[in-house]
């Protein structure tokens, strides 16, 4: 295992630069090779033979495994849909963009693969409203893809339909949430709904519904023409395969990087041909190991040496891989005000809908905010610990649980969390200083 | 197996098994069986969102704090909802929706009776440690005319927005923004114009929405509450009316379930306001010539004896000079049963008349609308298919539109709407039958027999036909006028065409809420009371009344028409206003002017009280006592709040005063021995007594005999304590536990001596023969909007603005064809008369027709109505 990238679904965007998106481009580079080898294995080679053997594990947050998603569905019950998730919004996190707009036959392929696998001839894609490259990139590969035959009614002959819809989001973080989504999709407010039912049984329109991420869904080609097994191999333990980590803050290269799971958060960080190493060659004070939703992880070597492994860092340190956004910060940065800004995100994106996250998300946000600017109480940080208790009872211990909807008010508990931990006594040196509470004059 | 059928299961709630229908909710459960689990979004009228997170608690097995909201129980179940996780989760909520709330408490309607202060003072935390500024917001802001919206208060549990969704089908209210800044807001210039959007005060949790004419207007600990009905329409929906100082404040609505489920209209749940009005007539008056001109002079006050006394000499001396059949009463179906049955009892039984008539032209025969097999209300849900043939509900019957949409949208069961045009129901409905007015009786006469099984050729009415194709149950007829430029004689000829359908039973739709109490009880000719015919209720009543008419008399377009021929020589007006409700307006005041006596027993100078000769002032709603009997034929009492305003009294006793004077005693004290009086002789009511009605959670359905099932004897709920989030539960007077039981309700075999058959209809098709429309006119369709000019409306302060201009509606086609544009104004024209009009285009309504709306103030439908002519057609021309 060595500290490079390991390129599967990235290898055509580095190779083609120039036109990995087009059609031409894409076919010059082996793509629908794999769903042409799906339609020969058949439907049920893929789902409990091929992608169960693979070991794939959503890449859209939850890590929950693909095939047993999949298996979720009810027997015979007919329309079911495909919903990709690229709503990608959690901050720091950039790789579906990437791979939507520099590769979208590669996703385009995999949506057939997974379409065919669990007989669903409807496909919905919810775009981040943002993505303006993305989307015309999406749309005139479908139209090139249809023109092909790759989509559209009897694709290569298999006897196999298939159309994708694809749909422009408004701007909220929330509907990368699945059943947010779906209700934005219907068109309604994007809230979550309440589980159960799930979306397996009812989803889109109260019908079976499974919803993946683009970057879950870009790996099917490969697992095809590697073939489970072959792709199984890849990673460490439970985490198999790539993954495409987007590398951000204060190291030396930024940007978007495939690796093999298994290699450590340090080969990540400092390898040359991955993070280069920290800016001005400083030391890691903490970094967020998976999206913003995650706790935090420090510069300590225990902590840098752990293995991207996504069941090894949630068992050991409680944090989690997520999204696979790495966001690092030197000795220079003062974690409050970092632990201020994720609050003020996830207290802006908070849907509204259940009182812990729509109240204790602005709280939060509102004592930081103090804090940052030199009022805070010795009190505050345990009372915001407490806080965090009403929306994550157990937060620090486990079984941990919540009392919200989703798992977006559990998200900002992850900051206080990681303060109370990490960097308790600095936090409690910030907050020495007479308060100056504001008082509402009306 | 419960009740409704569900299997039973066993789950553990704190340590005490019970058994429970599978597949309830947890909250519900659990709070049957004594464990009360905090909640604010959870309604159990709506379906949950589980968004408040106040009911979280642990179950066994189960990961995490389930909702108990939307968690159904399932066997073996083993929840704990005190452990010390769920109390300390409940301190969490409780201090959070807290944080950002104004606690504005003592300048809050709902401070005293607020489910978020007694709910933070049974589980809440007893302090707050948020110390940042508050979220503001500007406040309140209207929603609507009638609710204002407070968001500092809001807690965002979406019981608003979900009842103007699920429940009322206006879905004008939602969230905007979101977070903290979540709101609640209208679209762009479209206000929460709803007419039940009183309904949204009532199930907020806190003093988010208040209602106009309640605001500040009352401290919760000062309101004294009792449970009535309300007497708008004829669903009556129960309510609970509370009043302080005397002055009615609020009527919020009590969750009966065979009838309002917990939901009132506006119209019923803000008209309280007029009983305060300024103009209500408080002391009687007759009309005292000013000079020797001779010129009928001007109603003075003047004490009771006085106006009694001349109310007995104008009837006795019509009767003396020219017989019974020159005195008339029309009204009547305003007041209570038991003022019905004086009423009818000083007519028919004192005075000898038939001419005795509680619609106004308005309704249907009385003999259709006795006798016809009679469907309840909850027999919607159960139906096969529902057939509307009547008013557009939405603007009639409130309440029972609500019952109407949800049968069809929950329950699925489809809807054939014959109707002229479309009505608040059309865009529920499965099958829309448009047939021109005058014409529905062939449409009826075709859908029946499609219905058993002869095709008619007519697509639309085969493909209605089809929609009960595999389904069980009855056909319900939601039957009425639904066109009051047309015949009564069209809406019997379909009716009589839909009867012959087996399993047909009929709902009767008609106007005022006490109608079908009054017709029950015999203010109809050729009736006597309890639905005895004056040919089968003869001998019996003979015997209780010493009398009856010796003939059949006229309905109320027959007296009125004998009026203006001058052959009715004292006519009574029991809190009638011919002049502005009958559809035929000139024949109407033309029958009042000629009358040589007339006696209006009322609330206020209307058009037709004004000019009578006697003016004897009526209590009303909310200060009398009696029983009421809603338009599925159900019992109910209502309740006394207020003493009446001045001198007024209630018409049972002013006809028992009437009936003194004129030489009979009826021996009736009180409203209660008028009731008693009823369940003993009345042959439909047998059985209805005191103690009965004072018990049935529910009231009873006459007959009673017929209907068993709908007795449920006390099963009290709280009594009423002004406590208004929850569904506030009917609260019987309690009875022992032992007696707790209807068994023997089964088995009643009720009779009155000498035996009377109850009337039945025997289906005769009324001769009709519509003329064809010209292709110069339009065909009128007359209906009612929900607030109109009737003086109830007009004297509530803050439903009279609600009240519509009228305009004439025509299709755009129309329109167009005559040459105006939208707003202008047209002149309309028929043998009966001419008036100006805006007109305004329509898709609701088809070519060929135009829709105007009765009883709005100003000239209108009823100046053009002929209610000798079986349809009505008008001409329109351009006034530019
Ligand atoms: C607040 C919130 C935001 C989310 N945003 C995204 C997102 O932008 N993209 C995504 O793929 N998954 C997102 N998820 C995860 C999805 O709910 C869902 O688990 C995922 O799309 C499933 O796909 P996968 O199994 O392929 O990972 C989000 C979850 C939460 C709670
Ligand atoms: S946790 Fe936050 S984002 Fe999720 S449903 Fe509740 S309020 Fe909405
Ligand atoms: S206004 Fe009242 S009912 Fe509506 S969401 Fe707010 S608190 Fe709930
Ligand atoms: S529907 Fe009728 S009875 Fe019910 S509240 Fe309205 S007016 Fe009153
Ligand atoms: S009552 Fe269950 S979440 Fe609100």
């Amino acid at each position: 295992m060595s500290a490079v990238e390991t390129r599967i679904i990235t290898k055509r965007i580095r190779d083609r630069e120039e036109d990995s998106w087009t059609i031409d481009g894409a076919l010059a580079s082996g793509a629908y090779e794999g769903l042409k080898k799906a339609f020969t294995i058949g439907r049920d080679a893929i789902g409990q033979e091929q992608v169960k053997a693979s070991g794939l594990r959503g890449r859209g947050g939850g890590g929950f495994p693909t095939a047993t998603k999949w298996s979720f569905l009810p027997e015979a019950s007919f329309p079911r849909y495909l919903v990709i998730n690229a709503d990608e919004g959690e901050p720091s996190t950039f790789k579906d963009r990437m791979l939507l707009e520099a590769d979208p036959h590669q996703l385009i392929e995999g949506i057939a693969i997974a379409a065919f696998a669990i007989e669903c001839n409807l496909a919905f894609l919810y775009l981040r409203g943002e993505f303006a490259l993305g989307y015309e990139r999406l749309v005139d590969a479908i139209a090139a893809a249809h023109a092909k035959g790759f989509l559209g009614s009897n694709i290569l002959g298999s006897g196999f339909d298939l159309e994708i819809v694809v749909h422009r989001g408004a701007g909220a973080y929330i509907c990368g949430e699945e059943t947010a989504l779906l209700e934005s999709l219907e068109g309604e407010r994007g809230m979550p709904r309440i589980r159960p039912p799930f979306p397996a049984n009812e989803g889109l329109y109260a019908k079976p519904t499974v919803v993946n991420n683009v970057e879950t869904i870009s790996s099917l080609p490969h697992i095809i023409l590697m073939g489970g097994e072959e792709y199984g191999k890849l990673g460490v333990n439970r985490s198999t395969g790539t993954r495409v980590f987007s590398l951000s803050g204060h190291v030396k290269r930024p940007g978007n990087y495939e690796v093999e799971l298994g290699i450590t958060f340090r080969d990540l960080l400092y390898s040359p041909e991955l993070g280069g190493g920290i800016r001005e060659d400083r030391a890691v004070k903490f970094f967020i190991p998976g999206g913003a939703s995650s706790q935090w992880l420090i510069g300590s070597d225990e902590h840098l040496d752990a293995p991207l492994d996504m069941d090894y860092v949630q068992e050991t340190f409680g944090v989690m891989l997520g999204s696979g956004a790495v966001m690092v910060y030197d000795e220079t940065v003062n974690p409050v005000l970092v632990a201020w800004r994720l609050a003020k995100f996830f207290s802006h994106e908070s849907c509204g809908k259940c009182t812990p996250c729509r109240e204790g998300t602005g709280w939060i946000e509102k004592v930081l905010f103090r804090i940052v600017n030199g009022h805070g109480r010795r009190q505050d940080l345990d009372m915001l610990f407490d806080v965090c208790e009403s929306i994550s009872p157990g937060v620090m211990n486990a079984p941990f649980t919540q009392t919200t909807i989703c798992s977006l008010g559990p998200s900002v508990v992850s900051c206080i969390a990681s303060l109370q931990q990490y960097f308790r006594d600095e936090v409690l040196a910030m907050c020495a200083g007479p308060a100056l509470i504001p008082v509402s004059a009306s | 197996m419960s009740a409704n059928g569900d299997a039973l299961v066993t789950i553990t709630i704190d340590g005490k098994e019970v058994k429970v229908a599978s597949g309830e909710l947890l909250i519900k459960v659990a709070q049957e069986h004594g464990t009360y689990i905090p909640r604010f979004c959870w309604h159990e009228r709506m379906k949950p969102v589980g968004m408040c997170r106040m009911c979280l608690v642990e179950v066994e097995g189960v990961r995490g704090l389930p909702p108990a909201c939307t968690t159904p129980v399932t066997d073996g179940m083993v929840v704990h909802t005190t452990t010390p996780q769920v109390r300390k989760v409940q301190d969490g909520v409780l201090e959070l929706l807290l944080i950002n709330h104004p606690l504005d408490c003592p300048v809050c309607d709902r401070g005293g009776e607020c489910p978020l202060q007694d709910t933070t003072l049974a589980f809440g935390p007893g302090e707050s440690r948020f110390v940042e500024e508050k979220r503001h917001w500007e406040k309140p802001i209207p929603v609507s005319d009638l609710v204002l919206l407070d968001r500092e208060r809001c807690i965002q549990c979406a019981r608003c927005t979900r009842f103007a969704d699920e429940i009322a089908g206006d879905p004008l209210i939602s969230f905007g923004e979101r977070g903290g800044y979540t709101e609640i807001t209208t679209f762009p210039d479209e206000p929460f114009a709803s007419y039940f959007s009183g309904n949204t005060v009532q199930v907020c949790p806190v003093g988010a929405l208040t209602a106009q004419p309640y605001r500040f207007k009352a401290r919760p600990w000062d309101l004294d509450a009792a449970e009535t009905s309300c007497l708008t329409c004829a669903v009556q929906c129960r309510g609970a009316l509370e009043s302080a100082s005397n002055q009615l404040v609020r009527l919020l609505g009590v969750d009966s379930d065979p009838v309002n489920q917990g939901w009132l209209c506006d119209k019923g749940r803000y008209g309280y306001e007029a009983i305060n009005a300024e103009n209500r007539v408080r002391y009687p008056m007759v009309r005292k010539s000013t000079g020797a001109d001779g010129s009928p002079g001007e109603l003075v006050e003047c004490s009771w004896p006085e106006a009694l006394d001349a109310v007995a000499d104008g009837i006795q001396r019509a009767l003396d000079l020219n017989g019974p059949r020159s005195v008339a009463l029309i009204g009547g179906a305003r007041g209570t049963n038991e003022d019905a049955y004086a009423w009818a009892r000083l007519a028919k039984g004192v005075l000898r008349t038939d001419n005795v008539d509680a619609q106004l032209g308005d309704g249907l025969p009385a003999a259709v609308a006795l006798g016809l097999p009679h469907a309840l209300i909850n027999d919607l849900d159960t139906a096969a298919a529902i057939v509307l043939l009547g008013p557009d509900l939405k603007e009639e019957l409130p309440v029972l539109y609500l019952r109407v949409k949800k049968a069809a949208v929950e329950a699925g069961v489809p809807l054939i709407e014959i109707a002229p045009r479309d009505t608040g129901l059309s865009r529920y409905a499965s099958a829309r039958l448009r047939p021109l007015p005058g014409e529905q009786a062939d449409t009826a006469r075709k859908l029946a027999a499609a219905i058993n099984g002869t095709p008619s050729a007519n697509a639309d009415i085969d493909a209605a036909a089809a929609l009960l194709v595999g389904r069980d149950g009855d056909l319900v007829v939601v039957l009425g006028r639904g066109d009051l430029a047309e015949s009564a004689d069209v809406t019997v000829g379909a009716a009589a065409a839909l009867s012959i359908i087996e399993n047909a039973k009929f709902l009767v739709a008609l106007r005022r809420a006490n109608v079908r109490g009054a017709l029950e009880l015999g203010l109809a000719p050729g009736f006597l009371p309890g639905r005895a015919t004056l040919d089968t209720g003869r001998d019996h009543f003979v015997n209780e009344w010493g009398g009856v008419p010796e003939e059949v008399g006229l309905d109320a377009l027959g007296i009125f028409s004998a009026a203006a021929e001058g052959r009715i020589h004292a006519l009574i007006l029991a809190g009638s206003d011919p002049i502005n409700d009958c559809p035929d307006r000139a024949l109407a005041r033309n029958a009042i002017m000629a009358s040589g006596f007339v006696v209006a027993i009322d609330t206020f100078l209307t058009e037709s009280s004004k000019r009578a000769d006697v003016f004897l002032p009526a209590s009303i709603w909310g200060e009398k006592t009696g029983t009421i009997t809603n338009l599925e034929g159900r019992v109910q009492r209502v309740a006394q709040k207020v003493s009446p305003d001045g001198t007024a009294m209630p018409d049972w006793r002013i006809a028992a005063e009437l009936a003194a004077r004129l030489g009979v005693e009826f021996d009736l004290e009180s409203a209660d021995e008028v009731t008693e009086e009823i369940a003993r002789v009345a042959p439909a009511f047998v059985g209805l007594d005191m103690s009965l009605l004072r018990r049935a959670r529910d009231g009873a359905v006459i007959p009673i005999a017929s209907f068993p099932d709908e007795i449920h004897l006390g099963r009290a709920g709280v009594a009423l304590q002004g406590a208004s989030w929850d569904p506030i539960l009917p609260s019987p007077e309690v009875v022992p536990e032992d007696t707790d039981d209807n068994s023997d309700l089964h088995s009643i075999v009720v009779s009155v001596s000498p035996a009377v058959q109850l009337h039945e209809w025997d289906g005769a098709s009324p001769q009709l023969s519509t003329p064809a429309r010209d292709a110069y006119a339009l065909r009128l369709i007359v209906g009612r909007t929900l607030y109109d000019g009737g003086t109830w409306t007009m004297a509530s302060p803050s439903l009279s603005p609600l009240v519509p201009e009228s305009v004439l509606l025509v299709n755009p086609q129309d329109r167009d064809r005559i040459g105006v544009a939208d707003g202008e104004s047209v002149r309309v024209a028929t043998g009966r008369g001419s008036i100006a009009s805006r007109v305004r285009g329509d898709l609701a309504t088809p070519i060929g027709t135009a829709f105007m709306a009765f009883n709005l103030p100003g000239p209108g439908a009823a100046d053009l109505v002929d209610a000798t002519l079986s349809v009505t057609d008008i001409r329109v021309e351009s006034i530019r």
